[in-house]
Order: C-alpha cells, then sequence, then structure tokens
C-alpha cells in the first residue's frame, strides 16, 4: 500500500502542476494582447532589428496611451524556422495566452501555415515579413493581411528600370524554391512585357544556401548575357559576388538584383560590394522624410544601433496593429477584419493602406544602384516606389483569390 | 573544352574543403567509432575563428597564421571535450555519442550568435591571392590554386602520418579492430584524445581556409555536415583516400550537375550515394568490419513484459492520459497531442533501430510520406479525415516497402546512410515537384472533421490511435516474428543458421516501422493543419533519434519516455527561452552523463529492481 | 542408410586451395570426428557443409537430397544443424527464449505477430534444456552465461529442428576438462538416443579418442587419412603432420583457444 499512495501523490502533484500551467496567468482586463511568432533563432541577423522595430512602436502606442484606453501588451514567441512549431506557437498564444490577433512571421512557407491557421481558428492575422505571393492571392484567407512589398510587386519595380537598359540578352541567377522561382517567373513576365525584344540566355537554380558560386558564375558567364537579374541573398549573395567579382562575371554587365539594397544583405558585404547594381532595399541613413527622420532618432535613441529593413517591417506592423485595434474599437475578429479593409496606416516610409481586395499593403521600397562609400556598400540614385502602383486591378486580384 | 576544364578545376577547389572535414569524419570514426554530429560545428568555429584572428593578423604571414592558429585552437577544444565529456560515455551503446554531440552542436550553433552575433560576416581575401588567373581565356581565383593543391597535400600528409610513425600504425590498428589497440598495450584513451583531436583540426581547418571564399554565418555547419557524412560514407567509413575520391566526386557533380541537371542538384548527391551504396554495400573504397561488433540496440538485459505490476501501471497511464482533458486547456491538449504523436513515431524508429538493430537517420520519410499522403489526398480528393487517417500511411508503407527491400541489403551505418539518402529523395521531391506538391510553400488546409476539430476530440482520437498503434508495436516486439526481429539483430549467422530468413524478416519489420512512422505522420499533418517539406527533413529525422537514445535503446518504453522528455522539454523552452538551444543542448550533455542508458535503460536497471525484486522472482518460475 | 554422402568438394580463395576434392560420408547414428592442424581447411569444409560457403565444385548429398547451392537456413530446414566454433546465440534474449526461437522457425510460425512467443513451445524448449542440463539456467540472460553453457545451449537449439545431421565445429573448446566429459558423452547418448549423425572438429584429441566412431584428418585442403580411432592414432601420415605438437595425444594445443 505504501507504493500505491506513492503513485497517487505523485500523479497528484502531476496534476496540481499541470492545472496550475493550464490556467495561465491571469488577464488584466485593460491591455490588448497581441502575439507574435517569428523565426528568433533561425534567422537572428532579420528578426532581431524587426523585434526592436516592433518594440519601438510598441513603446510609442502604449506613451500615447495605447489603443481606446487600453494599452496593447505583446507576447512574442520563437517558431525556430519550422512551419509546425509555429502552429504550436500561434496556439499557445491564442489558446493558452488568450491573444486577440497574431502577427508576425518571415518565411513564406510559415507565414502561409500560421495563416491557414488563423483561418482555420478564425483568428485575424497580420503577416509581416513573407513574400510570397500566395498568402494574399492563391492562397490568401479572409483573415491574413500582409505588409511587405511581394515578390511580384519587388520583381516589377525592378522590372520598370530594367526595361530602361539597352541590354537585351538576359540570364537569371535565384535560389531554387519558391521565392527564387516565382520571382524569376514575375520578373521574366514583366520585363518581357515591356521589352519583347529581350532574350533569355541562361537559367541558374543554385540550391539555397548551397551555391556552388564558382561554378555558378561560370555557367552564367560562358552564356555571355548583357544583364544578369539575381535573386539570391545571405551567404549565398556573398559568396556569388566573391566569386564574380573575381572572376570578371560583373565586368560592363548590368546586373539587377533583388532585396540586395537592404542592409541585412548589402552590409556584410561591405567595401565588396558590388558597384552599380540595380537593386531593391533600404537607404536607411539617407531618407530625408520628416517621418522617417522621426523614426530614426527614436530608434538609434532606443537602441544605439542603426535601424535595418527587418526595424522598418516590424515597426510599420505594429503600427498597422495599433491602427486597426484602434479602428475597430473592439478586439472581435470580424470587426477587426472589417476594420483592416483599406485601412490607412503612417509608417517611416510615408503613408500605406491595406487594400480590401486582397489585404495586400502598399508598403514600397526604395530601387536604386549599388554604391560603396566610406568602405561600406550603401544605395545611390534611388528613388521610393510606392506599392500602390505595383499591384495588378482589383478584378485580376478577385481572379486568383477565387481559386482558393 | 576550355570551359570544361575550367569547370572541372572549380569542382576541386570545392573539393578540398569537403575533404579536409570529412577526412577528420572519418578518422574519428574509424577509431573511436563516434559518429560526431559536432563536425559542422568544429568546422564552423574554425571559420568564425579565423574570422576574428584574421582581424588582428595581417600580412600574407599573419592570414596563414591565423588560419593555422584557429585550426588548433578547435583541435585543443576538441580534445578538451573528448577528455571531459566522450570519455565518459565511450562504453554506452553504441551512437549514445551521436546524442552527445548533437547537444555539443546545439550548443554551438547559439554560442557563435552569442559572441560573434547573427549577422554575416565577411572575412579578408587572402594576401597576395585576391586577384585571378587566365585560364584557357577564362579568369580563375588564385587562391582557388592553393585549395586544389590543399587537398592532395593533406591526404599526402595524413598517408606519411599513417605510414610512418608508431601513432600511424596505431590508429590503422584501431581503426581495423578495436580490441587490437587495448591487447597491445597502448593507452587507449591517449590515442582516442590524439585521434579526436587531429579529426576537428580537419574539420577547423576545413573552415578556416573557407573564409577567403565565404561569409561566415551561424548556419554554416548545417550546410555542409550532410554533404560530409556523405562523402565519408561512400568513399567507404575509416578510409581517408576514399574520403578524398568522394570528394572530388561530390564536388564536380556539383560542378558539373548545375550544367546538366539544374533543377535537381539538390538530390543529386543522394542519388549519387544511393546508388553507390546499393551497388557497393561498403563505399568505393570501404571494406567489411572485421570486428564483429554487437548491432546497435543488442542488449546486455532481456526485454521483459509486464508483470501484473507493470500491466496495472499501464492501464494508469493511460487512464491519466484519459484524464488530461479535465484540467488541461486547448493548447496543452495539443501539446499533449503532439506529444503523443511524437512517442509513437519514436516507438516506430525504436521498432526498426533498438529491436532491429537496423539504425534509421531517416526515418522522417515516412512520417513525411504519412503527412504528404493525408495531405495529397485532401488537395487533389477532398477527402475526409476518416479516409485520409486510413489512406493517407498508405504512402508511407509504399516507401517503406521500396527503400526497406534496399536498406536490408546493408548493415550500419551504411544501411543508416542509405536510409538518409532515401529520405532526402523524397524531400526534395516534396521541395520541388511544385505541381503536385506545392513545393516548399505546402499543403494547406489539412484540418480535423468538424466532429473531430475540437482540440480535446482530436486528441482522444490521437490518444486511441497512438495507444493502439504502441501497443501493437509492444506486441510485435514479444511476438514471434519479434523474436525473429531481435534474433536477426543479435546474430546474423545464428539467425541464418535457424531457419531465419534474415533479409526477409528485417523487410518486413522496416515497412511496419514505416508504417507506424507513417500513422503518427498523418496525424501530425492533422494537428498542424498543413504539410511542408521539412517533415521530411533531417532535423525531423535527428529529433527521432534523440528521442529513442534519450530514453534508451534498450528498453521497449524508453523511446516513448525519451519522446515526450524531448518534445517537452524543446516545446517549452523555446516558447520559454531565447537562447532555447543553449540551454536544450546542455540538458542533452547532462542527460547523456548523468543516464548512459537513456532515461528508461536508467530506470530499469537502477531504480525498478529497488522494489521489484520480489516480482522478477515471480516470474522466473516457467 | 548413408546419412551424408560428400564427394570431390573443392574450394579455393584467391589461389588458395582450401578444400581439394574432399570425399567422405557419414553413416547414421555416426559420432565422426574430423580432426586436423590449423588452416586445414575444417571450417571451410563445415562452412560448405551448411550452405554458408557455395563450394566451387563437388556435391553434398543428405538422404539423397543435393544441398550444394542452397542457402544455410535452407540446409537447416532439411535436417542440418549446426554449432559455432565461437559460438553464435541471441545475446539480448534469455536462455530458453533462444530455444524457443528455433522451435519457432522449426514450427514456421515466425512471422506471427499476435501470440506471445514466450507461451509458444515452451514445453518443449524446457526439455531440451533439461537434456543438455541447462534448465536451471533458462531465465538468465544469454549474454551472461559462461562459455561452456553458451556451448551447451548452441547444442539445444541445434536440436530444436530435431536434426539428422549435427555438424559440431569445436563443441568442447573453452570448456574445463570435466565439462568436457560431460558435454560429449551426453552428444554420444543424443546420438544414440535420436538417431542423428555427428560431425565434429576437434583439437582435444583425448575427446576425439574417447568418442568418435570414426576419425578423419584433413591436411591443407585433403583428407589424408580415416578410420577407427585406433588406425587413425598408428597412420604414420597422422603422426608426421602432428610431430612435433605432440598434439595427438591428448595435450591441449596452446594456441587454439579462439574464444
Amino acid at each position: 500500500m505504501v507504493r500505491v499512495s506513492g503513485y497517487v501523490r505523485s500523479t497528484l502533484a502531476a496534476v496540481t502542476a499541470a492545472v496550475a500551467v493550464a490556467a495561465g496567468p491571469a488577464q488584466a482586463a485593460d491591455t490588448i494582447k497581441v502575439g507574435e511568432i517569428n523565426s528568433y533563432t533561425a534567422l537572428p541577423a532579420f528578426t532581431e532589428p524587426y523585434k526592436k522595430g516592433w518594440e519601438l512602436a510598441l513603446e510609442q502606442i502604449n506613451a500615447a496611451g495605447g489603443v481606446n484606453g487600453a494599452k496593447i501588451e505583446v507576447i512574442s514567441k520563437d517558431d525556430a524556422g519550422k512551419p509546425g512549431d509555429a502552429v504550436t506557437a500561434a496556439n499557445e498564444l491564442v489558446s493558452r495566452e488568450g491573444v486577440d490577433l497574431l502577427m508576425g512571421t518571415f518565411f513564406s512557407h510559415i507565414g502561409l501555415a500560421v495563416a491557414d491557421y488563423a483561418k482555420q481558428r478564425q483568428v485575424f492575422f497580420v503577416a509581416a515579413e513573407p513574400l510570397t505571393d500566395a498568402i494574399v492571392w492563391q492562397k490568401g484567407n479572409d483573415y491574413t493581411f500582409r505588409l511587405r512589398p511581394s515578390v511580384y510587386m519587388q520583381a516589377n519595380m525592378l522590372a520598370d528600370e530594367a526595361a530602361k537598359l539597352p541590354a537585351k540578352r538576359w540570364a537569371t541567377v535565384a535560389p531554387n524554391y519558391e521565392y527564387g522561382t516565382s520571382a524569376v517567373a514575375a520578373f521574366k513576365e514583366a520585363l518581357t512585357a515591356r521589352r519583347p525584344d529581350i532574350q533569355w540566355v541562361e537559367e541558374q537554380w543554385p540550391p539555397q544556401g548551397k551555391i556552388d558560386a564558382g561554378s555558378v558564375v561560370q555557367a552564367l558567364a560562358r552564356s555571355e548575357p548583357e544583364a544578369i537579374f539575381n535573386v539570391t541573398f545571405g551567404p549565398d549573395l556573398i559568396k556569388l559576388v566573391r566569386e564574380g567579382t573575381t572572376r570578371g562575371l560583373f565586368e560592363g554587365r548590368e546586373v539587377v538584383s533583388l532585396l540586395t539594397g537592404e542592409p541585412e544583405y548589402i552590409d556584410p558585404l561591405g567595401a565588396e560590394t558590388p558597384e552599380g547594381w540595380i537593386v531593391t532595399g533600404y537607404p536607411w541613413d539617407k531618407i530625408d522624410t520628416p517621418e522617417h527622420k522621426a523614426f530614426l532618432d527614436a530608434y538609434q535613441a532606443k537602441f544605439n544601433d542603426y535601424p535595418r529593413l527587418g526595424s522598418i517591417v516590424g515597426y510599420a506592423t505594429m503600427m498597422s496593429v495599433g491602427e486597426i485595434l484602434k479602428k475597430a474599437g473592439s478586439t472581435e475578429t470580424p470587426a477587426l477584419i472589417e476594420a483592416a479593409k483599406g485601412i490607412a496606416v503612417a509608417t517611416p516610409l510615408g503613408p500605406i493602406t491595406y487594400r480590401a481586395v486582397d489585404h495586400q499593403s502598399t508598403l514600397g521600397a526604395f530601387v536604386g544602384r549599388t554604391a560603396v562609400v566610406d568602405g561600406k556598400g550603401t544605395m545611390v540614385d534611388f528613388e521610393y516606389r510606392d506599392g500602390a502602383d505595383y499591384l495588378p486591378p482589383p478584378d485580376e486580384v478577385r481572379l486568383l483569390r477565387a481559386t482558393n | 573544352m576550355d570551359f570544361l576544364f575550367v569547370q572541372f578545376l572549380n569542382g576541386l577547389a570545392s573539393a578540398s574543403s569537403l575533404f579536409l572535414v570529412a577526412s577528420g569524419l572519418s578518422i574519428i570514426f574509424g577509431v573511436t567509432r563516434i559518429v560526431n554530429f559536432a563536425h559542422g560545428a568544429f568546422y564552423m568555429l574554425g571559420a568564425y575563428i579565423a574570422y576574428t584572428l584574421t582581424q588582428h593578423l595581417t600580412g600574407v604571414v599573419g592570414f596563414w597564421t591565423a588560419l593555422l592558429l584557429a585550426a588548433l585552437i578547435v583541435a585543443a577544444l576538441g580534445a578538451l571535450i573528448e577528455m571531459t565529456l566522450l570519455r565518459r560515455i565511450y562504453d554506452a551503446p553504441e551512437l549514445f555519442q551521436l546524442l552527445a554531440t548533437f547537444g555539443l552542436t546545439l550548443m554551438v550553433e547559439d554560442l557563435v550568435v552569442m559572441i560573434w552575433g547573427p549577422m554575416e560576416l565577411l572575412g579578408p581575401r587572402a594576401p597576395g591571392l585576391e586577384g585571378a588567373v587566365p585560364v584557357f581565356g577564362q579568369l580563375f581565383p588564385a587562391y582557388d590554386f592553393v585549395l586544389i593543391a590543399l587537398g592532395p597535400v593533406v591526404l599526402g600528409g595524413l598517408w606519411l602520418l599513417f605510414k610512418k610513425t608508431r601513432w600511424g600504425v596505431l590508429v590503422r590498428a584501431a581503426t581495423q579492430d578495436r580490441t587490437m589497440v587495448s591487447a597491445l598495450g597502448v593507452n587507449q584513451s591517449w590515442l582516442f584524445t590524439s585521434v579526436f583531436a587531429l579529426g576537428i583540426f580537419l574539420a577547423a581547418l576545413g573552415g578556416a581556409v573557407q573564409i577567403p571564399r565565404e561569409a561566415v554565418h551561424h548556419m554554416m555547419d548545417l550546410q555542409i555536415i550532410v554533404e560530409v557524412f556523405v562523402v565519408v560514407v561512400i568513399g567507404g567509413l575509416g578510409n581517408v583516400f576514399g574520403a578524398f575520391l568522394a570528394a572530388v566526386i561530390i564536388s564536380e557533380l556539383n560542378a558539373f550537375g548545375i550544367l546538366l541537371f539544374p533543377k535537381i542538384s539538390l538530390v543529386l548527391v543522394f542519388l549519387v550515394m544511393a546508388v553507390v551504396l546499393v551497388v557497393r554495400p561498403h563505399g568505393l573504397l570501404g571494406k567489411a568490419e572485421s570486428d564483429s561488433r554487437p548491432a546497435i540496440g543488442t542488449a546486455i538485459e532481456p526485454f521483459r513484459r509486464f508483470g501484473t505490476r507493470g500491466r496495472n501501471a499501464m492501464v494508469a497511464v493511460l487512464l491519466g492520459l484519459a484524464l488530461v482533458p479535465l484540467f488541461a486547456g486547448n493548447y496543452l491538449m495539443s501539446v499533449g497531442t503532439e506529444l503523443l504523436i511524437f512517442a509513437l513515431f519514436a516507438a516506430s524508429l525504436h521498432l526498426m533501430m533498438g529491436v532491429g538493430g537496423m539504425v534509421s537517420f531517416g526515418h522522417a520519410a515516412y512520417f513525411g510520406l504519412g503527412a504528404y499522403g493525408a495531405g495529397l489526398l485532401v488537395k487533389y480528393l477532398g477527402a475526409p479525415m476518416e479516409a485520409a487517417l486510413v489512406a493517407g500511411p498508405v504512402l508511407a508503407v509504399a516507401g517503406a516497402i521500396l527503400f526497406g527491400w534496399f536498406c536490408v541489403r546493408l548493415s550500419g551505418v551504411y544501411l543508416a546512410m542509405l536510409t538518409l539518402a532515401f529520405a532526402q529523395i523524397v524531400w526534395s521531391i516534396m521541395f520541388q515537384w511544385y505541381d503536385v506538391t506545392g513545393g516548399d510553400n505546402g499543403i494547406l488546409g489539412i484540418w480535423p472533421s468538424r466532429w473531430a476539430s475540437d482540440p480535446m476530440v482530436f486528441y482522444y482520437v490521437t490518444l486511441a490511435l497512438c495507444a493502439a498503434c504502441i501497443y501493437a508495436i509492444r506486441r510485435i516486439v514479444f511476438s514471434p516474428f519479434g523474436y525473429a526481429v531481435r534474433g536477426c539483430r543479435d546474430s546474423v549467422m545464428r539467425a541464418e543458421s535457424i531457419g531465419i530468413d534474415r533479409q526477409r524478416i528485417q523487410w518486413l519489420a522496416f515497412t511496419l516501422a514505416g508504417t507506424f512512422a507513417g500513422i503518427a505522420g498523418t496525424l501530425y499533418a492533422y494537428l498542424k493543419g498543413s504539410v511542408f517539406p521539412d517533415v521530411v527533413g533531417i532535423p525531423t529525422s535527428v529529433d527521432g533519434l534523440v528521442m529513442v537514445l534519450l530514453g534508451g535503446l534498450q528498453t521497449v518504453g524508453g523511446p516513448i519516455v525519451g519522446a515526450a522528455a524531448y518534445k517537452a522539454l524543446s516545446i517549452w523552452m523555446t516558447s520559454q527561452i531565447d537562447f532555447w538551444k543553449l540551454v536544450l543542448g546542455a540538458l542533452i550533455v547532462v542527460l547523456v552523463i548523468a543516464f548512459p542508458e537513456g532515461i528508461a535503460g536508467f530506470w530499469q536497471r537502477r531504480v525498478s529492481p529497488l522494489f521489484r525484486r520480489s516480482e522478477t522472482e515471480e516470474e522466473a518460475i516457467p | 542408410m548413408t546419412a551424408l554422402v560428400v564427394q570431390d568438394l573443392r574450394k579455393s580463395f584467391g589461389g588458395v586451395e582450401a578444400a581439394k576434392g574432399i570425399t567422405f560420408t557419414v553413416a547414421e547414428s555416426e559420432l565422426l570426428a574430423l580432426i586436423g592442424p590449423n588452416g586445414a581447411g575444417k571450417s571451410t569444409c563445415f562452412n560448405m557443409l551448411n550452405g554458408q560457403l557455395k563450394p566451387d565444385s563437388g556435391s553434398i548429398k543428405l538422404f539423397g537430397q543435393e544441398i550444394v547451392g542452397k542457402r544455410p537456413r535452407e540446409v537447416w530446414r532439411m535436417g542440418v544443424g549446426r554449432t559455432f566454433q565461437i559460438t553464435a546465440t541471441f545475446g539480448s534474449m534469455t536462455v530458453i527464449e533462444n530455444v524457443q526461437m528455433a522451435l519457432l522457425s522449426h514450427h514456421r510460425r515466425l512471422r506471427a505477430m499476435i501470440p506471445f512467443a514466450g507461451d509458444l513451445y515452451r514445453d518443449e524448449a524446457w526439455e531440451l534444456l533439461e537434456l543438455v542440463g541447462m534448465a536451471d539456467q533458462a531465465g538468465r540472460a544469454c549474454g551472461t552465461l559462461a562459455y561452456g553453457d553458451l556451448k551447451r545451449l548452441e547444442l539445444a537449439i541445434a536440436l530444436a529442428n530435431q536434426p539428422r545431421v549435427l555438424l559440431m565445429d569445436e563443441p568442447t573448446a573453452g570448456m574445463a576438462p570435466r565439462e568436457r566429459v560431460q558435454l560429449m558423452q551426453l552428444t554420444a547418448d543424443i546420438v544414440r538416443a535420436r538417431g542423428v549423425s555427428v560431425l565434429f572438429t576437434e583439437h582435444d584429441m583425448d575427446v576425439v579418442f574417447t568418442h568418435a566412431d570414426r576419425v578423419m584428418v584433413l591436411n591443407r585442403g585433403e583428407l589424408i587419412a580415416q578410420g577407427s580411432p585406433q588406425e587413425v592414432r598408428n597412420n604414420s601420415d597422422v603422426q608426421s603432420i602432428y610431430l612435433g605438437s605432440g598434439a595427438l595425444y591428448g595435450a591441449e594445443p596452446a594456441m587454439e583457444a579462439s574464444a
């Protein structure tokens, strides 16, 4: 009997512990809880600035009295770079922490997984960083809104510039997954529409993170293109740049490159940044608008660091959430959705709206050329392109979403 | 022609780092039998430390000194880890060391971010070798010539070391037959430490020489480790020449593969590995192992059926699990559901690995096929959950039948690597066959039917299925078939000589293990509502291994305990701790040292006898 | 009737001929010893007899049925049991489970997944263990047994499918002298009681000359003598081979304990 009571005692202890955990922290009535998920351990280079961005925005919103009299509280979770873990985190936030809405994610597939969870559990979700077109179009749903300019939008911005170049023979290099393939497809379509005379002479599809840069450069050079469209980023981009520079691939050739002007990707290149590439990006130290200046000052004061594009995304996402909550006047999901449709939000890059038709924000990007100044990579001759100008008309989008 | 020659040179240049790292891994495995999962982490550390040193040591001499110094520092670190950690667990069952090195890898991944920050770091180019040399009119980086020479130089150096020094002779002897070394009166621990340090030195050097070519970042380890295993296995374990040959083959394959098959470059190396292993079961230059080591999972203590008390305890556990929804909220129930699914996944892996002695590095294939089976049924046929739960695992069964047929023809680490190759092939199909599988954007909308959409109902569905499957696995273990499977593991010779058809029995066991993993995968798809290629990925397979080893290979219940412990810890830590990899890795290392038999093994051998003595005596009566 | 007819068995490895046309027969219920110095080809011969090695040429007929070309498990099903020089048992199972396994295989129940194997053929296994004197250790893990006990267990396993021919590779190696006598006496009893033919190799000449009905001597892949123990003992060729080692008369060959 002694042993039996031992079982009972340990079972009771386990039950008590579990109940304590299950009950969770008590919820204060005057806070609005926002659940936030991102790939903090898998992609710290991008997600740390992003986190600082939303932290700054959160501080500002709450300092200004919160929304509708309530303070916003953000509960942030790591998804370890795995969609399954992201769904677990979303579930924890919704079921246990009782958050009123979700925001975040970086990877496209994780964004899609959380978006689908949001649809299933009828939770409002603002996808911050995923670039895939599918999240608002083919697989878009009522509950999901997305901030960042998509692959389609950025490829079209670049195609505008590329069309002005004399180059007719084009080669492409892109990582071998959905982001790469859709970026190349969108760019090809956009550029061919603008310049029917263009020839596509070579495609390289290095595996993401495993580029065999010397061989890829060699293969690109062999096709003797006049211009190259690049979609690789991060460590792959660095290898490509080093090999390409050493081997003279970029000499006398135009290069159009997606995202390369973002500090996350251009800063590690430092003095080796290739000059004259046409890129999308974020020249944080050269933007003169008052709204950006205010953001920059506040950011540097708080973190003693300069912002990356992730900081803008984090800040704008949080601000969007704040505005949506304000407009909705409620934390009920249908109210949030209604409020978010067509809402205007002020961001450091200027005012944006979330289109009612596909829930895509009109946040744009800077398009310019790369340069090296004082041993650092930066952008010159840049111009802000409003995302609204690069989105397909509502009718087309409705068709895309209808197949969903 | 000129172009092809330069492309060939490109391949050779890439081969050299791969060879350095692979030869280190191969030497370590040959002597100590450690499957060093942390080898990639040491490669990465070599690159990081070389980066830091080159910031201070400049000029030609400074640069090369920095690279060498970095490799030496990491080698010293390796020796320290060998002496303080690995030495304690050499006597643990084979592969258990894999768990320790997995923990180390997790720790290192977080540590480098803490020390060097999350941004990619671009080291200097080699002084004097920044430029390019024209080769047949094509510019070829001067530094790459150094790399091309480095491989053969290191190979020659190793050859001299092994042929001409007493130490080298001992290493070769130990590679062939470990028992011989102790018979020769050699200080074995010193030999192991020095071998480990040499292997780590080579890995770190391989990382250090990469800094003029690529950025240093915190995911370098994962990018190289799998390819390194492939090289070691294709070359033949413990064979340095084989590693060189395989490194060249793989690198040339990558260099020319992008020209011939640009879209399937991901899977090419694994296809080649699968073909090599099917044709040559011990790699290109490897030999069958002479020393007849017991297969993994061979236990000193036989598996025991539950006595009355054990059965009662199990009924109590099941009742306890059935009562969970009374006090757990939706989130905890979902976590509980996930734990149950992974308990089944781990149990299925254990059926193959612990019971069958067939180590799998690619068990995720069947888990993933089960998940995709459900996903595809939903996507194309709009199948309801009830139908998908039944039909989903069929894809896993088919995969297990097909792959198992090849795998059971091999044994040991070769078998394990072939399972990995098949898993990677499945992964590539899921990742790249965009039109059918949705590629990396996966398949969405795999949610339970309305009646089961409540987390509590789905918890009960999962509990019922997993409990039934785990019970079935247990019954199988103690059935005549289970005996035959264990027999094939314990002694192939004895099994064959009492009429057991080893390959058929193992094939059937493989298929069953795949089936149960598939059922777990199908449930997982419904739990998450979506399927992505990562369910087939290497991390999923590694998670399975960690669960089984952590719980204890030598007990039937071990993997279930291991799955619950590991999954609960990692879910909790991911949610609550910023540097969770560091903490989780450290915890795994501590557990490895504290429980070298696994958690359940520890329980069974140390704790349980304390209050079960009377019962075992009862049972001993026939 | 003749149990086993072996004719002109040949096998070479690389350039080395390990069997140069071996021909012999084993009668029913006969205890036949195969002796010879190290490297004479005894193990090669055994491995060919149970199908582990395929001979280059020659034939082996078991009660008139050809067994060359068959796998070990098929040869076993035809009634040839085997014990190994270095014992091969299922180390992680108990003693009785080892025997039950052989019985399960014999009764072709290996793919059954429902019943508990531990409950099947327990009495038969128990009887076999009693026969070899291992019943008192039935519940022990095989991996913890003494060497001599493993040998006896192997004998029990080998008897499980009621073999007609038993191949025993050095059945008493590594045993204490008293154990050897016991085991060989046991073997002899079984041969007589069950009508089994036994072919065994052995280094201990006491064992050979005490228990064998007939002795064959193998040297460098050739049979150089066969006959009754007395005839072989007096054969001059045999004496010359063993000369110097002194092994023919009793003394244990020093280097042989291959445990």
